[in-house]
């Protein structure tokens, strides 16, 4: 099939929606697992028909799910996150130490090459690996390591939600926690450190330039750059073109900086996307009207796009991994709401339309191009 | 035999019906049970409990003919209407609303 394979998790279920390469129309298929949490499904690059989903409530805890037939079938595997020796204990709200106890598997990135390794990323945040297609799994502790007792809760829990493998070098990895800040590995996986000069939280910490404990929502980088980096920080638009040693603000004329995810455009490096929110009070967007900002500029200089969105009375909001792009001749942006909708661009954000309204509400969103 | 009824979501889980049979070795205690229906349906192996702990998780609950017995110790022995098949031994999901 040549065409595009969203997989779309949610509060309820997951939902997978495919359509050929011109995009006008889909199938929606699902809901898979029905009435569990979906917090994230991916694909492998190595292998599109193999589907990883994370399925969980807080009644049955977590599971994984595996498809080696691009979802039409599933299969449970392990399930069974422990950390590595004695977890011991991060800050908590009270600024007291907590010790670190598994809640749930937030993100699931699947290895460039290899169909059976796959990172997780949990609350409380940590880093996990399997190299048997998610039948075992095995932290991943020197990122703990990194300054992990300062790391605390948001009020979405500490959670490890953002996993970016460097197509240029296998050993290194970008990950991001909130709140902790984002983390870089150079050597697979053994090593971490933060990378969070440049971040300033002057609302959230004593100390707005910390090394860790800031809330970095989400982070993307194109593959054929993978040095430049883009960030949605709690408040904030970043951006790094070292591969995270430093950061400089790009949210020039945003209506808000306050947002959740990010993306770049599948062909234009400097070609971002975010969803300004109008605060973190107010997690819905500014006015009422529900617009993606896009920068060609790599940052600072951003255009509405609002062709087919909602311009009125629109209160959802769009979570950290809830917006995903296809690598399409002409890029595909994707994004799903907590109001249930998902909405699609063919036209690199110029317009949109909604593939589907009425989802449970949305969690994440992401693309798979099938060629 | 022992009949357990399972809720919904580890129904689908465990692709059965509303109810499984366990065939129990040795004394037939709330742990014992608990231990025999994972090794029977593996997929049900951290739903119930916590792997290694074996902790209960805290939105379920385990019901013997009328009695809650969530809060007892696995070493508790299981009511005769139990042993014998006459009642089901109960896993239940705490409610939910709203």
């Amino acid at each position: 099939m040549n065409g595009v394979r969203i997989l779309v998790g949610t509060r309820k279920g997951a939902f997978i929606l495919t359509s050929d390469a011109r995009r006008e129309r889909w199938d929606i298929n699902g809901p898979y697992f029905a009435g569990w949490e979906i917090y994230h499904m991916n694909g492998s690059p190595a292998d599109p028909d193999r589907l990883y989903a994370s399925q969980s409530t807080g009644w049955f805890g977590q599971l994984i799910q595996r498809s080696n037939d691009g979802g039409q079938t599933w299969e449970p595997v392990g399930n069974q996150f422990a950390y590595d020796g004695v977890p011991g204990t991060h800050q908590w709200y009270d600024g007291t130490q907590h010790p670190w106890e598994f809640k749930r598997v937030w993100s699931l990135a699947p290895s460039l090459t290899d169909p059976d390794t796959v990172y997780a990323g949990v609350e409380d945040a940590a880093m996990f690996r399997s190299t048997d297609g998610g039948q075992t799994w095995q932290e991943l502790p020197g990122l703990r390591a990194a300054k992990g007792h300062l790391w605390s809760p948001g009020a979405g829990g500490m959670c490890l939600h953002t996993i970016i493998l460097d197509p240029s070098d296998p050993q290194r990895m970008f990950i991001a926690i909130s709140a902790a800040g984002a983390f870089r590995t150079d050597d697979g996986g053994q090593a971490w450190r933060p990378v969070n000069n440049g971040l300033k939280s002057n609302f959230e910490l004593p100390d707005p330039s910390a090394e860790v404990g800031h809330c970095v929502h989400n982070i993307a980088m194109h593959p054929a750059r993978p040095g430049v980096l883009f960030m949605q920080k709690h408040w904030d638009v970043m951006r790094s073109d070292d591969a995270g040693d430093s950061w400089r603000e790009v949210s020039g004329n945003l209506p808000s900086d306050f947002g959740f995810p990010i993306a770049v455009h599948a062909h234009e490096p400097e070609t971002i996307y975010v969803v300004p929110i109008k605060s973190d009070s107010e997690h819905f967007p500014p006015d009422g009207k529900l617009r993606v900002y896009r920068s060609r500029t790599g940052g600072n200089e951003w255009e509405a796009l609002t062709k087919g969105l909602p311009q009125r009375d629109c209160y959802v909001n769009v979570l950290r991994s809830a917006l995903a792009v296809d690598s399409l001749d002409s890029c595909g942006i994707y994004f799903g709401t907590t109001g249930g909708q998902v909405y699609a661009s063919a036209d690199s954000g110029d317009s949109w339309t909604p593939i589907v309204h009425d989802l449970p509400a949305v969690l994440s969103v992401e693309v798979q191009t099938l060629l | 035999m022992i009949r357990v009824t399972l809720p919904y979501h580890l129904r689908t889980l465990a692709r059965v019906s509303k109810e499984v049979e366990l065939q129990v070795d040795g004394l037939a205690t709330l742990g014992a049970v608990l231990d025999t229906l994972e090794a029977q349906y593996p997929v049900l192996r951290g739903t119930i409990r916590d792997h290694v702990t074996h902790e209960r998780r805290p939105f379920l609950r385990f019901f013997a003919c009328g009695e809650d017995l969530s809060l007892d110790p696995p070493d508790t022995r299981l009511p005769e209407a139990i042993l014998t098949g006459v009642e089901s031994f109960r896993i239940v999901g705490a409610m939910a609303g709203g």
